[in-house]
């Protein structure tokens, strides 16, 4: 019934209009400014597929900085579970271990308690406003060189570059027609990067055990299912994030592009595509010089694109997928010295040089860039170019950064020299308070937890000070002998938990709430520790 | 939507949000992460069937791996007992005094004796052992029966004035309310209470000495220390089960109150018993 009823509508609705259209001259009509909002011609794809990126091998001077710094992480990563410290008979003699079972963290001559994990949250703390100082300073520098993201990506790429050839041997192989050799590449390829993965998901779980003894157990199938597990899930993400995902990790997945982003400002070094000396860009340089035209420096060649990793145009500005490795500035240098041009097309620069150059080269934004303007009528650079230099990435903000940087740092070393190694914790017995004993004394329970926390064996003596008159103590357990003073056997490294019983004759508490303390004192001399407990006495016994 | 703006820059369209003339670009999402977005709802469904999940009307589906937490915990139960189980046969096959010897084993019936308290004890002693008028302090060195180790343990076995046990500790205080009159009552709680040094009639205390030694040194002694023996309570020291003063002990002597604590060893068995023994001996106040 609806249906016949709009339809009835409309036709009386068509009807009318065409009535009134034929009554109007048709150039009274008026074009209005409306598009559907999903027609054909504006509509975007809801998802895209993934652009295949075929990175070009590079060289010049970061490409070998970045050699350096993979081989140092790299081998930081893989070596250093194998580093040996001896730590005496009591404690292990791995360097750096984390020890979750025991709850205990070493590294090196650092012993770390749970209780200490401050210590752990002040290097979070310091990674942070070092994040901040590099950043400011030197853009997105951990991106570009350490992250372990770019330095796997690297690793990976070395791997397929050694299998599959370089660039356009990739592309080829990629578009060709599936083949014995083209399976057996890529088989060799990806078994080379499983290998790696799994020496990744390897060496991560000797951070947490003995290495020596958990390579052995790991081998012979004797090691806990969750080093199984470890190495399983590490090799899978390796592989993936290294092998086959790469740049959209850094594009899509990893939130550091933003956060990052967020903390340049425009005296924070960037690799930048400087189009005051490169453009008008032209493939035909000599032609158009020969015809008067005023042209740039860029040549056109694309070999800034091809060696990208993660498949961008610098020349299209700042972008967020760059992470700064600068392999472009290396592939634009080795052209400009084949052109015999001065290096820095690309280069790392700040936002205010940029600027000023850019400014030069526009005449003060009044024309288009005009390369020439930058040049002296040698043909060189211009004197009045601005440059990088080390005085600009000295100013109050990273000096600020530095500073409390390093106050952290210095605080925490000097906390670390000066901590106690042995520790008194004393839980007062609530349940009961007191106890009167047969004599009228009146006797108060505590349990203490004395911590020696050296891989050695140590004997202090507790004893109780402050005033608590007319006070005893006795240690549960050995027979239970009453006096003012114990010496206790302190296992290394270890926690050790004593009942300690203080009694009060009869008739000397002061008040129903006397403070005391427990003393523990190294007896070779050298630390104590105290704890201030309270004494609990009935009202009624003062 | 009509005023689409396509980014200069990009040229992209933006999706129309702005935030302080920053627009977000309307790229599309890479595929795989449309492809990730679908396996995760794949592992949602295929977890509710794999797992316990969906609701029927009386019960709910089981899953295919047969998951219960339930059965977990069984599970973890039988694995701590079997932790548990090489300890206890170690109490089992040793004397109270063995175990009280070795500190290992020592804080081990410690905690096991102190978790049987808390279940079969307190109701009377109190959660901290503490006891309360009428039911003994277990903390305090005070013992009616004794304060050795194997002294509480047969205590504990057999229980206090236990009908059901017949080597139960037993013993019966009179009521001396047939015995004396209420005078010689009042003389002999004075002089009691003189005993320790509290307020007392002191016209009275001469003759109580004299009611007290016909009446009642035969179980306390003469000394008024008291007969661990008989469970006749030391009359001399600070620790008063039904009440300190004259009036309490009058009233004590009148009609007495007497405890009576269930026999525990059929109970409990000889291992529990002998863990809430060391327990009980570890308060502090043990001999």
């Amino acid at each position: 019934m609806v249906g016949t009823s709009i339809d009835a509508c409309v036709s009386m609705t068509q009807t009318f209009l065409k009535t009134g259209a034929q009554m109007q001259d048709q150039s009274e009509i008026i074009r209005l400014e409306a598009d559907a909002v999903n027609s054909a011609r504006t509509r975007q794809p809801l998802y895209a597929p993934r652009r295949k990126i075929f990175p070009k091998r590079a060289s010049g001077d970061f490409r070998r900085f970045k050699w350096i710094v993979m081989a140092i992480t790299l081998g930081i990563y893989y070596l250093t579970p194998w580093l040996r410290w001896d730590r005496g008979p009591f404690a292990p003699d791995q360097a750096v271990l984390i020890d979750l079972a025991n709850r205990r963290f070493y590294f090196f001559f650092i012993e770390i308690w749970p209780q200490e994990f401050f210590f752990v949250a002040g290097l979070l703390v310091m990674a942070g406003i070092g994040l901040f100082l590099v950043t400011s300073t030197v853009g997105r520098a951990w991106c570009g060189y350490t992250c372990p993201q770019t330095v796997w990506v690297d690793l990976f790429l070395v791997v397929e570059r050694a299998i599959e050839g370089d660039r356009n041997a990739r592309i080829k192989l990629d578009a060709a027609p599936w083949s014995f050799t083209k399976v057996a590449t890529r088989v060799i390829k990806h078994t080379i990067w499983l290998c790696i993965a799994v020496a990744t998901g390897g060496a991560w779980i000797f951070y947490f055990a003995d290495a020596p003894k958990l390579v052995a157990d790991f081998v012979t199938g004797e090691a806990a299912a969750s080093a199984y597990m470890t190495v399983a899930i590490l090799t899978a993400t390796t592989y993936m994030f290294g092998g086959l995902m790469r740049e959209q990790v850094c594009t899509y997945m990893c939130p550091w592009p933003r956060i990052q982003a967020a903390m340049l400002d425009e005296t924070s070094l960037t690799v930048t595509y400087n189009d005051w000396r490169g453009e008008p860009r032209s493939r035909h340089a000599k032609r158009m010089a020969l015809a008067g035209e005023s042209i740039g420096d860029c040549v056109d060649c694309n070999a800034c694109v091809a060696v990208c990793p993660m498949g961008i145009d610098i020349r299209d500005g700042q972008q967020l997928e760059c992470i700064t490795c600068a392999l472009c500035i290396d592939a634009c240098d080795g052209v400009m010295d084949k052109l015999g041009k001065e290096r820095g097309l690309i280069s790392y620069t700040t936002l205010n040089d940029y600027n000023a150059n850019m400014a030069l080269a526009t005449a003060g934004g009044t024309r288009p860039v005009n390369p020439a303007l930058v040049r002296d009528p040698d043909g060189r650079l211009s004197s009045k170019v601005a440059h990088i230099s080390l005085r600009k990435l000295f100013r109050p903000r990273t000096l600020i950064y530095l500073g409390v940087w390093s106050a952290i740092g210095l605080f925490m070393v000097y906390a670390l020299l000066t901590r106690n190694r042995l520790e008194l914790n004393v839980l007062h017995d609530r349940n009961p308070q007191f106890v009167v004993l047969s004599d009228g004394s009146i006797r108060n329970g505590y349990t203490l937890k004395l911590l020696n926390m050296v891989p050695r064996q140590r004997n202090v003596r507790l004893s109780l000070t402050g005033s608590l008159p007319a006070a005893s103590m006795s240690m549960l357990g050995s027979g239970n002998p009453e006096g003012g003073a114990f010496d206790i056997e302190l296992e290394p490294d270890r926690l050790k938990t004593i009942k300690v019983f203080v009694r009060q004759a009869a008739g000397q508490a002061a008040s129903p709430l006397q403070e005391f303390k427990f003393i523990i004192e190294d007896s070779a001399g050298g630390e104590r520790a105290d704890y201030t407990a309270t004494f609990n006495a009935p009202e009624t016994a003062q | 939507m009509s005023d689409k703006h396509i980014d200069k820059i990009s040229g992209v369209s933006t999706t129309g949000h702005e935030w302080d003339g920053i627009r977000e670009l309307n790229n599309p999402m890479p595929r795989w992460w449309v492809w990730t977005f679908y396996a995760t709802i794949f592992w949602g469904l295929a977890y509710t069937i794999a797992y316990p999940a969906w609701p029927l009307l009386t019960s709910s589906t089981k899953g295919l791996f047969g998951y219960s937490s339930r059965a977990e915990v069984v599970q973890d139960m039988a694995a701590a007992d079997a932790i548990r189980g090489s300890y206890v046969e170690l109490i089992k096959g040793k004397t109270i005094n063995d175990i009280l010897a070795d500190e290992t084993l020592r804080s081990i019936a410690v905690s096991a004796g102190g978790a049987a308290f808390k279940v079969n004890c307190v109701q009377c002693h109190g959660s901290g052992a503490q006891g309360s008028s009428g039911y003994p302090n277990l903390n305090d060195d005070d013992w009616l029966w004794g304060g050795k180790a194997d002294a509480i343990q047969q205590t504990i076995n057999h229980g206090v004035r236990f009908a059901g046990d017949g080597q139960t500790r037993d013993s019966v205080m009179p009521a001396f309310a047939d015995v004396l009159d209420r005078k010689q009552i009042q003389e002999v709680s004075s002089y009691v209470a003189s005993l320790t040094g509290a307020a007392a009639e002191q016209s009275n205390i001469a003759h109580g000495a004299v009611i007290f030694a016909d009446n009642c040194a035969a179980c306390h002694g003469a000394d008024a220390k008291g007969n661990r023996e008989l469970g006749a309570p030391d009359l001399t020291d600070a620790i008063w089960l039904n009440g300190s003063g004259e009036a309490a002990i009058a009233a004590q002597v009148k009609s007495p109150k007497m405890g009576v604590m269930p026999a525990w060893g059929d109970r409990l068995g000889e291992t529990a018993v002998k863990e809430l023994a060391v327990f009980v001996h570890s308060l502090g106040g043990s001999e």
